[in-house]
């Protein structure tokens, strides 16, 4: 076990509409998408025709920039309809879902594992884009070996899932995933585990264990590399979900491509918050006709958390990546005199120009609306307070405005992505678009320096 | 409420996008805005965003302003009664004071939000809210007796060399309420120092000498007021900026909703009473032996200190920097105050000086963070 990591910067915000620790089975979705937008930096080669059948695990699509990286499909069916956007990109690839066969891989005995097996096996199968590499939360680079593998099993952002309750009836097959894991790089795999629920984990054997204390984004592996072994220019370092480990490790069990989700239906518009196991890419109504939803509301759906998420269609489906899908009401409402301080003390603000921390204890009922406009950069000090890194947010971003490659270098560009601004967008008084800038920043790095 | 928004609404209709005014809407937004907050909902980054945004903060700063602004208006009326000797109640006082000063405030308001308005139709951005505050700054540390011209000129001086130029809200490198006063000073000497322009009407009442306390003593002479009077504000000086206590207040208003910098007040008060201190063991002058706790109560330097040092876009920005940043302004303000006898007041200056320098002391705290960073990936190197 490592030191822990105890950060104080950062904030929790407790929101009402938090899912109800109970596992049901989502409705079968009748269809499912893939979508390339869910890999940043990816550009996608399609593999497949519209009304192909295809089995689960068949490639749907693969990286452009390296073949070897295929996608697959997380069931059997057929593909319906690939959604194109402007310039012809392809936003989303529809499968119908159909009863078929799977993929089955050849899947040597645990002990004959070793890191080359481990890898061919992960890309020829599709799961090699469970894994990201820092810097720029990228899909990670089969041909090196990563300083490190960060497993993040606490979720601190708001309404987020609680993993030691996703994993609890898992335990076996996440343990399979970070044995595979484990071949992958020199050390073993960096497990965070907030610092008070460490004895659920004990029964995991060979990872280095990081006890998290701290309010969000403490959960977020960028503050857990940043605090624990701060990355250099150089150096990679691979994420891993905690979900994901779970179905590398089914992978390895018994040869077929796990799509496994467990999703958490949460937010103040859902009528039963509570989790729901489905599969990547589902249809969100097969989810809602469990939860429900409140629909005298105009309601935003969002593919993850408040701060980080992305807004989707009510009709539309999972992304990739998140365990957690919150609804929320829109706010395009008009506050008469909204303004002025102590106003509006509902709304939480982090600020004490409100008194809205006196309301907090049930959780607050927020909406998306803006609570004012974008200004100028004015107010100093504030995105420190909710970045809990040795990095200055703000002169970062500017850095990114200005597109100064060598200051942005300088300034800690490696060592964090968009999401860990999640909570400088929510806070900051001039409404700057942190994450959209710093997104920016890192396209530029990439297409720049690589 | 729905009412007022629908008529609002007709209203704008032609200012919207592919309208005739479309050109104008932030003029109008800005005056909307000012109503309801509007109903944008989030587009890009965080679906949910923190109540507080920059007409919250600058209103929380007015706030703060107004228990100096009400006492200044007052102690303006009872300096004058005091000269002329008639007798006076609270309410002529006060009277007297908004007879003088409401005029200033609404010349300063008019000529700096028109050039604002002109630069955001220009330049095609909304109306910042930084003005509202600055447009009442300024004529709380004029002179009382300043003419309404000298306002209006200082005010588009300001708004047009210190902000504007530099690009607007959040690009200026001088306070702008500072400037303004600062190019009212320098332009128009005769008006913003002696012993005629700090009580209202005083060049024409042959009485007793409207002397600030630091102008009594850069002249050598000797001061007769308490400690309390200086605290309290019973003083001669430019309006708002004579009482302590009210400046506390603003201070605790500040503190309290973090909207001010205490770092930077705080730094300012160390550095202040450190250097006054040893100037009371030197002793060399009456400037120099003037005890260090009043020099904190006396001139500007409370005003200077807790509004117009802390000023976000003009101060220093990281929170090292802002120690370094408030402690020089508090040093450079006593040692002005003492070895520059021609600006009797350093706190102006002091401030002024510092806000061209936090830039290069924000550029040392920045740089230490990325000197750190670049040696741990030369040990990396070194190690790999």
């Amino acid at each position: 076990m490592s030191a822990g990591i105890s950060t104080r910067r950062g904030a929790t915000i407790n929101l009402v509409g938090e899912a109800e620790k109970i596992l049901s089975k989502a409705n079968p979705s009748k269809t499912f998408a893939l979508k390339p937008e869910n890999f940043f930096g990816l550009v996608p080669r399609l593999m497949v025709k519209e009304g192909e059948k295809v089995a689960l695990g068949a490639p749907i699509f693969h990286s452009k920039s390296d073949p070897r990286i295929v996608f697959v499909s997380p069931v059997s069916g057929e593909v319906k309809e690939v959604v194109r956007g402007a310039k012809r990109k392809i936003l989303e690839i529809v499968i119908e879902a159909k009863n078929g066969d799977a993929v089955v891989h050849e899947v040597p005995a645990a002990k004959a594992l070793d890191r080359e097996t481990v890898r061919d096996i992960l890309l020829k199968s599709g799961a090699w884009p469970f894994i990201r590499q820092r810097p720029y939360g990228v899909l990670a680079d089969p041909d090196i070996v990563p300083k490190a593998i960060y497993v993040s099993t606490y979720a601190s952002a708001p309404l987020d899932v609680d993993y030691q309750f996703l994993l609890k009836n898992n335990i076996q097959d996440f343990q399979n995933g970070i044995d595979v894991l484990n071949h992958l790089s020199d050390v073993p795999v960096k497990l965070s585990v907030e610092a008070n629920f460490l004895n659920d984990f004990e029964s995991i054997k060979g990872v280095d264990k990081l006890p998290i204390d701290g309010p969000h984004p403490a959960g977020n592996v960028s503050v857990q590399i940043h605090n624990h072994s701060p990355l250099n220019m150089g150096e990679k370092v691979w994420e891993v979900r905690p979900e994901d480990v779970l179905n590398i490790g089914k992978l390895f069990s018994n040869g077929i491509f796990s799509a496994q989700r467990t999703i958490a239906v949460a937010g103040q518009s859902v009528l039963q918050p509570q989790y729901l196991k489905t599969t990547i890419g589902a249809h969100l109504s097969s989810l809602f006709e469990i939860s429900g939803i409140d629909n005298t509301l105009q309601n935003r759906v969002i593919n993850g958390d408040v701060l980080t998420g992305k807004a989707v269609a009510l009709d539309g489906y999972l992304d990739y990546f998140n365990n957690l899908v919150t609804v929320i009401p829109e706010g395009n409402q008009y506050r008469m005199f909204g303004w002025l301080p102590f106003m509006d003390n509902k709304i939480p603000s982090l600020s004490k120009t409100s008194l809205s921390w006196l309301f907090g204890r049930k959780g607050y009922r927020t909406d998306t609306n803006m609570n004012g406009e974008e200004r100028a950069f004015v107010v100093t000090g504030e995105m420190e307070k909710v970045f809990p890194m040795d990095i200055y947010p703000m002169q970062l971003i500017k850095a990114c405005m200005a597109g100064d490659i060598e200051k942005m270098e300088a300034l800690g560009i490696y060592e964090v992505i968009p999401e860990d601004f999640g909570l400088i967008d929510y806070a900051n008084t001039s409404k700057i678009e942190a994450q959209e800038i710093i997104k920016e920043g890192i396209e530029l790095m990439i297409k720049e320096v690589g | 409420m729905s009412f007022l928004r629908k008529k609002l609404d007709d209203l704008k209709r032609p200012f919207g996008k592919g309208q005739k005014w479309e050109r104008f809407a932030p003029a109008i937004n800005a005056f909307d805005t000012f109503l309801f907050v509007p109903n944008h909902t989030t587009r890009t980054g965080a679906h949910i965003r923190d109540a507080v945004d920059l007409k919250r903060t600058m209103v929380t700063v007015i706030i703060a302003l107004m228990p100096a602004l009400i006492y200044g208006i007052y102690n303006t009326g009872y300096q004058y009664y005091i000269q002329t000797g008639e007798s006076f109640t609270f309410l002529d006082a006060f009277l007297h004071g908004s007879w003088k000063i409401v005029p200033m405030i609404v010349v300063s308001y008019v000529v700096g939000l028109t050039i604002e308005f002109i630069f955001a139709v220009y330049r095609g951005h909304e109306v910042n809210e930084g003005y509202l505050v600055t447009g009442l700054l300024i004529p709380m540390i004029m002179p009382v007796d300043i003419p309404l011209w000298m306002v209006a000129i200082s005010v588009a001086f300001a708004v047009l060399i210190a902000k504007e130029a530099f690009g607007g809200t959040g690009m200026n490198i001088l306070n702008p309420a500072l400037t303004a006063r600062a190019f009212a000073f320098f332009a128009y000497p005769t008006y913003m120092s002696g012993n005629k322009v700090w009580v209202s009407e005083a060049s024409n009442v042959d009485a007793i000498s409207g002397e600030t306390i630091l102008g009594t003593l850069a002249a050598g002479g000797n001061v007769n007021y308490s400690f309390f009077e200086m605290f309290q504000g019973s003083i001669p000086g430019s309006i708002a900026e004579t009482s302590a206590f009210f400046v506390l207040i603003g201070a605790v208003i500040l503190i309290a909703t973090g909207v001010g910098s205490w770092r930077i007040m705080l730094g300012s008060v160390l550095g202040a009473a450190l250097v006054g201190f040893l100037f009371n063991l030197w002793g060399a002058n009456a400037l120099m032996s003037f005890s260090w706790v009043n020099h904190l109560v006396v001139g500007g330097f409370a005003f200077g200190v807790v509004f117009m040092a802390t000023d976000p876009v003009s101060a220093a920005q990281t929170n090292k920097g802002k120690w370094v940043y408030g402690i020089l302004v508090g040093v450079f303000c006593i040692l002005i105050r003492v070895f520059n006898p021609a600006y009797p007041e350093g706190v102006m200056l002091a401030i002024l000086l510092m806000n061209v320098f936090a830039p290069t002391i924000d550029h040392y705290v920045i740089q230490g963070n990325i000197n750190k960073r670049k040696k741990r990936w030369a040990a990396a190197l070194k190690t790999a």
